[in-house]
C-alpha cells in the first residue's frame, strides 16, 4: 500500500488548536512543579535531623541545646574541625582508629560467613528434595518470629561454657550457621523465583551439585546476595546490644560501644566531639550503601530473563 | 552414532501422578524424531527422562547399546535445547558455548576451534562476545543450539525450542534446524535428534518420523505422510492437519448395492472397499472423518479427477475465508458443521453464496475414514489405498 492511500484511509482526527496545546503544556508543568515541591519538602523534613547533626558538630554545648536551626550562629565556626580531632582521639588511651578496626574485625568476617551459610542453606531448601525439608523450613520461619532477646541468656551461657566471652566469636559464629533467618528466607524466595532451566542446562553440561552452586547459582543470586551483604554490614556496624553483652575490654570495643562510652565519662561532656564522631561512624555504612546501590539497580533490571 | 531405545518406560512423579504409561519406542541412529501432542501429554517428561533430568520409574532406556537408566546426564552423550534458551546470563556467548567443554577438561585450543566452527555454521561469529541479555530471541535460540553442537553429542534433544519466537522467525528457524541436521548427518557426525513440540505444523515439516502422544501413551509412530493419510485413530486424525479433519457422528446404513453413512438426514455412499469391512456394522453409530481438502465444488472435484469417487450432497453454506490460493468454506451437513478447502480458481459458486443458501459440494469418499465411536480406532485403515 502506498503512503497516500494509508493517509486517506485514516479516519479524520480533530487537530487540536495551538492554544489548547499550550494550555495542556502549562497544566503539566504546574503539576510537575507541585509534585517536586511536596516531595522536596517532605524529604527535607526527614533529613533535617541529619543536617542538624552535621551543624551541631561545629557548635558549643550551650548552642547545641538552645538552637533548633542547624547552622551555627557564627558561620566561621564551620572552619573549626577541632571537634572531629578531639572526638577521634577520645579521652581513653585508644583512638577511634582502634575502634573502627575492631568494628571491621567483627563486620567483615560476619558478612562473609553470612553469605556462605545463607547461600548453602537456601540452595538446599529451594532446590533439593529430602525428607523433612518442609518441616525444617517451617522451623526456620518459626525462629523468625522469636524475639531475639529470648535467646540472649542461653546463648550467653553457651558461649561462656565455650570460653568465648570477651572475644568476637559470639558475634560472628552464629551467622556461620545461617541463624540470620531473614536473610536465608530472602535468598530462598529469590531462588524459588528463578527458573531452573539454567541449572538443568548446566547439569547436562556436566556440573555436579557444588559446581552448579558456584558457576550458576551464585551468579544468579548476585542481586540477592548484595542485599544480604549490605544489610548485614549496616546492622552489624550499628549493633550495640551484642558487643555490650560479650565485649568487656575497652581495647576490643567496636565503634558503637566506644561512642556510648564517650558519653559515659564523668564531668562535662563535649557534645560536639561525640556528634562529630557519630557522623564519622555513619560513613562506612553510607559508603557501602552507595557502592551497592548501583548493583541494586542493575539487579532489578537485568535479572528478568527474556521470554 | 547412537539410536535411542525406550522399553516400557514409566514415569510416576513423587506426588503419585503417573505421567508416562509404558512407552515403547525406537529412535534410529541419525533420525530426526518429533514428539508431538497437546500440552500436558508428557512429551517433556519423556524427553527429560532421556536427558537424565528426571528419574525413570520403570522400564529400560538405552542410548546406543548402553542402558543409561542410572547414568548421570553428562555421561549419556546428550545435549539439550530448552524452550527458554536457558543461557547462562552472566557468561558471554563464547563462554556459554565453551562451558561444557571446559568442565569436560578439553584443551583450550580444541575448545576454541569447536566454538568458532559452530559459530560459523550458525552464522553467529559476531555475537560471540555479547551477553545473553544483548541478544534477540532468535539469536539466543541460535546460541542455545550452538551450545549443543560444540559438545558433539550422540543425541540432540529439543524441548519446544521455537515456541517463544514469532511466527516468521519460527518458520525460518524450522528450515535452518532441519538443514543443520542434514548437514551434520552428511558429514557423518552423530545427529540423532528428538524434537518435542505441540505444533503439528512443526512436527509435519521437520520430523522424519513423528511420534504422536496423548496422556502419556503413544498413539502412532510414522512418517509425516503416513500419519496424515493413514491415521490409526480419531485422535491422530484430528490432531494432524490444519484445518483439522472433519470428524462427525454418523450411522452406517445399507443402500442398494452397498453401504453408506447417514449424517443427519443426508446419506453419503461408501466405496466398495469400505463396504466389506463395515458389513456387520450396519446400524452402528460411528465417527465419519474427511479432510477439508477432500471436499470440493463439483468443478474442483472434476479438476482433481476425482469425480468417479465423489459423492455430491446438498449443504447449507455458512462462511468463507479467503486464504489466497484457497477458500476455506464452512458449511452444515445433516446438522453438523464441516470445513472444506477449495482452490480459489474453482470457488466461483462459493463466492456468490449467501449465508444459509444451499450449495452442492462433492465428498471424495475413498479418502474418508470411519472411526469406532468408543475406541476411536480407524476401522477403514485396511481399505485405504
Ligand atoms: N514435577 C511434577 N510433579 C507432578 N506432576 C508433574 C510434574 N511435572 C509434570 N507433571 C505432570 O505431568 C504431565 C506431563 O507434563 P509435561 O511432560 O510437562 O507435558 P508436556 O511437555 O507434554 O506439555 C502433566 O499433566 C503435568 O501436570
Ligand atoms: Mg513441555
Amino acid at each position: 500500500m502506498s503512503s497516500d492511500t494509508v493517509a486517506s484511509a485514516l479516519p479524520k482526527t480533530r487537530i487540536p488548536s495551538n492554544a489548547e496545546v499550550l494550555r495542556t503544556q502549562r497544566r503539566e508543568r504546574i503539576s510537575l512543579a507541585l509534585r517536586y515541591l511536596i516531595l522536596g519538602s517532605v524529604g527535607l523534613l526527614m533529613l533535617y535531623p541529619l543536617f542538624w547533626l552535621l551543624g551541631a558538630s561545629f557548635k558549643s554545648n550551650q548552642e547545641i541545646f538552645t538552637t533548633i536551626w542547624f547552622l551555627p550562629k557564627d558561620l566561621t565556626q564551620l572552619l573549626d574541625f577541632s571537634a572531629y580531632y578531639n572526638g577521634w582521639m577520645t579521652r581513653t588511651e585508644f583512638t577511634f582508629a582502634t575502634y573502627f578496626l575492631n568494628s571491621f574485625l567483627i563486620v567483615v568476617p560476619r558478612v562473609i560467613v553470612t553469605l556462605i551459610s545463607c547461600t548453602l542453606v537456601a540452595y538446599s531448601f529451594a532446590r533439593f528434595e529430602y525428607p523433612g525439608r518442609k518441616f525444617l523450613f517451617s522451623i526456620m520461619i518459626g525462629t523468625m518470629l522469636l524475639p531475639p532477646i529470648v535467646l540472649r541468656v542461653p546463648q550467653y551461657l553457651m558461649f561462656k561454657e565455650l570460653g568465648m566471652i570477651d572475644t568476637y566469636w559470639p558475634l560472628i559464629l552464629p551467622s556461620a550457621f545461617a541463624v540470620d533467618t531473614f536473610f536465608t528466607f530472602l535468598v530462598v524466595q529469590f531462588l524459588r523465583g528463578t527458573p531452573r532451566d539454567m541449572e538443568e542446562a548446566a547439569i547436562i553440561d556436566g556440573c555436579n551439585a557444588l559446581q552448579l552452586l558456584w558457576h550458576i547459582v551464585v551468579p544468579l543470586l548476585k542481586p540477592a546476595l548484595i542485599s544480604v551483604a549490605l544489610f548485614q554490614f549496616i546492622w552489624t556496624m550499628n549493633d550495640f546490644i551484642g558487643p555490650l553483652i560479650y565485649i568487656s575490654t575497652v581495647e576490643k570495643y567496636p565503634v558503637s560501644l566506644a561512642l556510648k562510652m564517650s558519653m559515659d565519662v564523668t564531668g562535662e561532656v563535649a557534645w560536639a566531639n561525640i556528634i562529630a564522631i557519630s557522623i564519622v561512624a555513619l560513613l562506612p555504612s553510607l559508603t557501602v550503601f552507595f557502592l551497592a546501590q548501583r548493583y541494586f539497580i542493575e539487579g532489578a533490571t537485568s535479572s528478568g530473563i527474556k521470554g | 552414532m547412537a539410536s535411542v531405545n525406550l522399553e516400557k518406560i514409566v514415569k510416576t512423579y513423587p506426588n503419585g501422578f503417573e505421567a508416562v504409561h509404558g512407552v515403547d519406542l525406537e529412535v534410529r541412529d541419525g533420525e530426526f524424531m518429533v514428539f508431538v501432542g497437546p500440552s500436558g501429554c508428557s512429551k517433556s517428561t519423556i524427553l527429560r527422562m532421556i536427558a537424565g533430568l528426571e528419574s525413570i520409574s520403570g522400564g529400560e532406556l538405552k542410548i546406543g547399546n548402553t542402558i543409561v537408566n542410572n547414568l548421570r546426564a553428562k555421561e549419556r552423550g546428550i545435549a539439550m535445547v530448552f524452550q527458554n534458551y536457558a543461557l547462562y546470563p552472566h557468561m558471554k556467548v563464547y563462554d556459554n558455548m565453551a562451558f561444557g567443554l571446559k568442565l569436560a577438561g578439553l584443551p583450550k585450543n580444541e575448545i576454541h576451534e569447536r566454538v568458532t566452527q559452530a559459530a560459523k555454521m550458525l552464522e553467529m561469529e559476531h555475537l560471540l562476545d555479547r551477553l545473553p541479555r544483548q541478544l534477540s530471541g532468535g539469536q539466543a535460540q541460535r546460541v542455545a543450539v550452538g551450545r549443543c553442537i560444540v559438545k558433539r553429542p550422540e543425541v540432540f534433544l529439543f524441548d519446544e525450542p521455537l515456541s517463544n519466537l514469532d511466527a516468521k522467525l519460527r518458520a525460518s528457524m524450522r528450515v535452518r534446524l532441519t538443514e543443520l541436521h542434514r548437514e551434520l548427518r552428511e558429514r557423518g557426525q552423530p545427529s540423532t535428534a528428538i524434537y518435542v513440540t505441540h505444533d503439528q505444523v512443526e512436527a509435519m515439516t521437520m520430523g522424519e518420523r513423528i511420534c504422536v502422544l496423548k496422556d502419556g501413551t503413544i498413539q502412532q509412530v510414522d512418517t509425516p505422510t503416513t500419519l496424515y493419510d493413514r491415521p490409526v485413530n480419531a485422535f491422530v486424525a484430528g490432531f494432524i492437519g490444519s484445518p483439522e479433519m472433519n470428524i462427525r457422528p454418523a450411522t452406517v446404513v445399507a443402500r442398494d448395492g452397498g453401504l453408506g453413512v447417514e449424517i443427519g438426514d443426508t446419506m453419503l455412499p461408501l466405496p466398495t472397499a469400505f463396504a466389506e469391512i463395515l458389513r456387520n456394522r450396519i446400524g452402528d453409530k460411528v465417527q465419519f472423518g474427511i479432510r477439508p481438502e477432500h471436499i470440493g465444488t463439483p468443478r474442483s472435484i472434476v479438476a482433481a479427477g476425482s469425480q468417479e469417487r465423489a459423492a455430491v450432497a446438498n449443504c447449507a453454506f455458512r462462511l468463507r475465508e479467503h486464504m489466497g490460493n484457497e477458500v476455506y468454506t464452512y458449511f452444515e451437513l445433516g446438522g453438523h458443521d464441516f470445513a472444506a478447502r477449495i482452490p480459489t480458481d474453482f470457488a466461483g459458486e462459493i463466492d456468490a453464496a449467501e449465508r444459509g443458501q444451499t450449495i452442492q459440494l462433492g465428498f471424495v469418499m475413498d479418502k474418508a475414514h470411519i472411526f469406532d465411536t468408543d475406541t476411536g480406532l480407524n476401522l477403514t485403515l485396511g481399505a485405504l489405498s
